[in-house]
């Protein structure tokens, strides 16, 4: 449904977006994943025809973005970042205004607006203007000028920035009931979003592409391999940091801080080694108090940070 | 077509929803009505003069009232004018609604020709008031319509080309009060430019004093309707158009 090849994008000196490839099949939701400044707003422009490419070429539904950008702009729905709204128009007024635009036939246009603010669960209040809504409801009514036309493909940029966790878990509950009709690409810098929603993501930093997996895969990538946080008190930093390295399956300790006489751990296990009782083992035989295990879930993040390089500047900083 | 209109009719819901629209039209109807009152009280006067001294001389109303009104709104213009253009494309850039324009399947020329439609259509809503003094005329003496009427073509079409410049100035910022504080140089300008023809026989003055908005403006005051001003503001309206289009255009390459 979405074709990518070598996209490039700079502005004078800069390079916005580097060499990106990637495909989208019809019904999948991907999901655009990188730290501010990576380059997913440009890509996105980019496939919404906003912005022309440097090289490379995009097509949308089968239509290149620079030889066709009509059709492109037809069977697209987008939502950027701050919902295009104007704040003096009522919802209704508005919803009607971007179905007339898009082109929708005079005939549909009531029943469109209907459908597509019944499904945001804007219907209530289409009466309002849009300058009283709150950001929830006007991040909605966003979402719901990007479906009016019944587009293939929906473009959301950081659909769900500036939401309250109860907005937040809405919106992602409405982007998953709109896949399957829609082929949709979201963007955001918030993990578990991504795990929640997508079923594969594209990982930018720096314009350069760094992952292009299903969620699935991403994540197993690290599964057997497993860290474990672990609180000692009565005994001396360096000696229980020396203790837990020699466990057998242990590949390495990190030492975090020491409270109280608490001394606190990040001990990493090779893949496939479950090192947690052997650890508890450890340190009882060694005369010392366990006050806390437990297992560290890894999650796309780590997996995140490892792939933008992001991990080892925090760990540089923290040393 | 039906996109200039739906675009054109969006415009004119926002001018008319917000302040600007009534704020413009009770500025323009307070400044009118004392050009008005002005033209007709030394009417007035000029006709006991005449009573008193026993001579006869020729009172036309249009020669003394209507003309010299038009005039002064054609001034007042200059200062509506760019209050009008300023938000065009601006005030959408800055709240980001022009993405919603330009991922729309629709022409940039379709964006601009609407815009600058409503535009012109608010400005000759501000003329309509007008008509409510001017009936005045109507109702105590006996002014020609015909000059009347083209007067008031030769006021659409001044406006029509300053507010396309105005359009594309505002195309080049965020910034609204930049946006008018520039198209007003820019009317200001237009308007002067034809001092130079006073002291200055050279071509570029010619040239200069050409360009002028007043100079072509004159002779629709007088109920003139000559080929020559006509294509002048046409010329005007597409360069302003032109101009908007292009510059809609650099800001996909530049942004």
């Amino acid at each position: 449904m979405i074709k990518v090849e070598g996209l490039t994008k700079r502005y004078d000196r800069t390079v916005a977006v580097n060499n990106i490839s990637f495909e989208v099949e019809k019904g999948q939701i991907v999901g655009f994943l990188g730290p501010n400044g990576a380059g997913k707003t440009t890509t996105m422009r980019i496939l919404t025809c906003f912005l022309p490419p440097s090289e490379g070429t995009a097509s949308v539904a089968g239509f290149d973005v620079l030889q066709s950008p009509m059709d492109v702009k037809r069977h697209i729905g987008y939502l950027p970042e701050n919902p295009p709204v104007y704040p003096e128009m009522e919802v209704e007024e508005y919803l009607t205004f971007v179905g007339r635009l898009k082109g929708i036939p005079k005939a549909d246009l009531a029943l469109r607006v209907r459908e597509a603010s019944e499904k945001c669960a804007v219907a209530e209040v289409s009466k309002k203007l849009i300058s009283k809504l709150s950001k929830g409801y006007r991040q909605r009514v966003g979402l719901a000028q990007a479906i009016i036309h019944n587009p293939d493909v929906l473009i959301l940029d950081e659909p769900t920035a500036g939401l309250d966790p109860k907005q937040i878990h809405e919106t992602r509950d409405l982007i998953r009931s709109l896949a399957g009709a829609h082929t949709i690409i979201l963007s955001t810098h918030i993990l578990p979003e991504v795990e929640q929603t997508c079923d594969h993501v594209v990982i930018i930093s720096k314009g350069r592409m760094v992952a292009k997996d299903s969620v699935q895969n991403l994540t197993s990538r690290l599964r057997g391999q497993e860290a474990v946080a672990v609180e000692v008190t009565g005994g001396d930093n360096a000696a229980i940091q020396q203790r837990l390295e020699q466990v057998a399956g242990v590949s390495r300790v990190v030492a975090r801080d020491t409270r109280d006489g608490r001394h606190s751990y990040e001990v990493e296990s090779l893949p496939g080694c479950n090192v947690r009782g052997d650890v508890a083992r450890a340190v009882v035989e060694s005369g010392w108090n366990l006050h806390e295990l437990r297992a560290v879930a890894l999650s796309l993040e780590d997996v995140f940070l490892e792939l933008t390089g992001a991990g080892q500047a925090a760990e540089g900083e923290k040393q | 077509m039906t996109n200039i209109i739906t675009i054109c009719r969006k415009e004119l819901k926002s001018y008319f929803s917000s302040p600007i629209a009534y704020l413009l039209m009770a500025m323009f109807a307070f400044l009118f009505g004392f050009f008005f009152w002005n033209a007709v009280g030394y009417f007035v006067s000029m006709s006991f003069q005449a009573q008193m001294s026993g001579r006869t001389i020729p009172m036309d109303v249009n020669e003394m009232i209507i003309r010299p009104l038009l005039m002064n709104v054609s001034v007042i213009g200059l200062f509506l004018i760019p209050l009008i253009a300023m938000r065009l494309f601006a005030e959408e850039k800055r709240s980001g609604t022009i993405e919603l324009l330009l991922t729309s399947p629709i022409h940039d020329m379709e964006i601009i020709v609407g815009k600058w439609l409503a535009a012109t259509i608010l400005y000759a809503c501000l003329l309509g008031i007008s008509a409510l003094n001017i009936l005045f005329l109507f109702a105590y003496g006996q002014p020609d319509w015909k000059p009347l009427l083209i007067g008031y073509l030769g006021l659409i079409l001044q406006a029509g080309g300053l507010l396309a410049i105005g359009a594309f100035i505002s195309t080049t910022t965020k910034n609204q009060i930049i946006a008018g504080a520039v198209t007003f140089g820019a009317c200001l300008m237009l308007w002067v430019l034809e001092w130079v023809a006073g002291y200055e026989t050279a071509t570029w003055a010619t040239v200069l004093s050409y360009m002028s908005v007043v100079r072509h403006f004159e002779p629709f005051s007088k109920g003139v309707i000559d080929t020559r001003d006509l294509v002048y503001f046409a010329s005007v309206i597409f360069l302003g158009l032109f101009l908007t289009a292009r510059s809609l255009e650099s800001l996909r390459w530049r942004s």
